[in-house]
């Protein structure tokens, strides 16, 4: 059995992110870069299903400029077998490639490798959009199991357990299938530095975005982007009784 | 042409976020129909009817769409957006799995979680959790939107008399079938439309040590929630968990308790009427964004507060 894993490069989650003065978007220079949350967790459920039996193959793939070999190396060093890149240097944050064009160069990818299902991030911690696995299942025809929390791969069905408002919820997906990753599906490994070297010599294809015949070109126009209004100095206040005090009669939330 | 809004309903009623959605629909053109697809939904389809601003209810009541999945309902939503200028769906797990589907099959790129609407074509959306906001200029002809809830105010769940029109449903998809759901049972309201939430963190310590929180929560009628760290750390569920990859709440009064305050968890509660923080590190980032802060050991002022309220 073959997995397909779609990875992102993004800033680091830890990253306090600026804004640019021009407003024309998110500044990238000189900040860490790192595998996208989801996406990890991806990654390594994949390579958990492999040291389990159940999968034979790991295939990470990515869209980015060809720094995001760094990315692809880190999923390979964390078990994945090989590699595909699909550069390109247009942004991949905003106002660049969008979800919708993501999903279609996948679906070129899913076509070339038949892998038996696809497992990814349910959403990049950049634009945050939370799109592109049901698109790829929509333009695949492809069962969809977005916001998991378990996964059991049996021979012709994956048990998909999701995380949704109010609960959770088990679908049985049948194969070939899409499926997106919550938080609590597992918690990812840190790759072994003997693994990180070994990656280096792992096969590493590079596709460039022009080659596939895609029209890339944005839908949404990015008009500015602007930092979010600041919120106001609060007080400290020295006990539980002062803390009531101003709940009640100050803020008056409490009565 | 017209709106439509996708509701998220439990075939009885509608839920909170399908009326903020509605309000958001408001802002782009008076004709807004509801699409209410379920099974055995009669008394969803009348609330749809009697919600303020609805012009028109189309009903689909198939017992395939007694649970909704995205491959039953997407092909459905995907053909009646051909007649609308909008299509919009809150921004719930329900949207969120729901409507990107829909897109992909009309080729439009949707508009994730929006936050403000400037004009027809023009949308506000947070990125970067929350710390840069986006204004997008959609040239789609059809716009499929997801509707950040908090973000607009709801329309009232009486004093419309729309139209009721049946339209067929598609079938069963073959490709997904439902197991099982587990609700999560609780007596407290709901983190998205809570007036108080008391939500803890990785400084609670243990799974059981959250019954403090729940004491308090119970004793003023506030929701649970918890950050991404208390849910990591298996103390809490995960749809507890507030923040950029949990849930977004807005409510009057936000208590942090055992909340260091990571970035991406301020983003989820930043639009709180009042903040309140209490935590031991005098130091935590969560004292920056807190209208009142109070360095305490959690386990003494916890069960103090819960004693004077």
């Amino acid at each position: 059995m073959k997995i397909l894993v779609p990875i992102k490069r993004v800033i680091d989650y830890n990253v306090k992110i600026h804004v640019k003065a021009d407003e024309t978007g998110v500044d990238l220079a000189n900040v860490k870069m790192s595998l996208n949350p989801f996406d990890e967790i991806a990654v390594e459920e994949a390579v958990r299903l492999k040291e389990a039996g159940k999968t034979s193959e790991i295939i990470v793939v990515s869209i980015g400029s060809e720094k995001a070999q760094e990315q692809i190396r880190t999923a390979i060093a964390m078990g994945a077998d090989r590699g595909i890149l699909v550069q390109t240097d247009d942004p991949i944050d905003l106002g660049g490639i969008e979800p919708l064009a993501v999903a279609k160069i996948l679906k070129i990818l899913v076509e070339k490798e038949n892998p038996d299902f696809v497992l990814m991030g349910k959403q990049s911690i950049d634009d945050d959009s939370n799109q592109t696995g049901q698109m790829l299942s929509a333009l695949l025809g492809w069962a969809q199991g977005t916001f998991a929390s378990a996964i059991e791969v049996n021979n012709k069905s994956i048990i998909v357990t999701r995380e949704i408002d109010g609960g959770r919820e088990t679908l049985k997906l049948k194969m070939p299938a899409v499926i997106t990753t919550d938080l609590r599906l597992n918690e990812p490994r840190y790759a072994k530095l003997s693994d990180i070297i070994k990656a280096k010599k792992k096969e590493l294809e590079i596709i460039s975005i022009n080659t596939l015949d895609i029209d890339c070109s944005p839908r949404l126009k990015i008009i500015k982007v602007t930092e979010p209004p600041a919120r106001q100095n609060g007080i400290k206040v020295s006990n539980v009784d002062e803390l009531i005090d101003k709940l009640k009669n100050e803020a008056k939330v409490l009565s | 042409m017209s709106v439509l809004v996708i509701a998220e309903h439990n075939n009885k009623r509608l839920k909170a976020v399908t009326l903020n959605t509605i309000g958001a629909a408001k802002q782009l053109d008076n004709d807004i129909h509801i699409l209410v697809a379920g099974s055995s939904c009669n008394s969803a389809v009348e609330s749809a009817a009697k919600t303020e601003n609805i012009t028109k209810v189309l009903k689909i009541n198939s017992k395939e769409l007694s649970h909704v999945t995205a491959e039953n309902i997407a092909p459905i939503i995907a053909d009646l957006a051909k007649n609308y200028t909008h299509v919009l769906a809150p921004a719930s797990t329900f949207g969120k799995n729901i409507l990107p589907h829909a897109a992909a099959l009309l080729d439009v790129q949707q508009i994730s979680d929006i936050s403000a609407i400037i004009d027809n074509d023009t949308f506000e959306r947070p990125v970067y959790a929350g710390n840069a906001i986006a204004t997008v200029k959609s040239s789609d002809d059809i716009k499929l939107i997801t509707v950040r809830s908090i973000a607009f105010e709801p329309s009232s769940n009486e004093g419309g008399n729309a139209h009721i029109e049946n339209i067929p449903s598609k079938g069963k998809s073959k490709l997904s079938s439902f197991v099982a759901l587990r609700e999560t049972i609780s007596d407290r309201p709901e983190l998205t439309s809570a007036k108080i939430i008391i939500a803890g963190g990785r400084g609670i310590g243990s799974a059981s040590n959250f019954a403090l929180i729940e004491k308090l929560a119970n004793k003023i009628g506030a929701a649970v929630g918890a950050s991404r760290a208390a849910v990591d750390a298996g103390y809490i569920p995960n749809d507890c968990q507030i923040g950029q990859t949990g849930k977004i709440v807005a409510p009057d009064l936000y208590i942090a308790i055992g909340i260091s305050g990571a970035i991406q968890h301020l983003t989820g509660i930043k639009d709180s009427k009042i903040i309140v923080a209490i935590n031991n590190d005098e130091n935590a980032p969560i004292f920056q964004v807190a209208d009142y802060g109070l360095v305490a050991d959690l386990f003494d002022a916890v069960p103090e507060l819960e004693n004077k309220l």
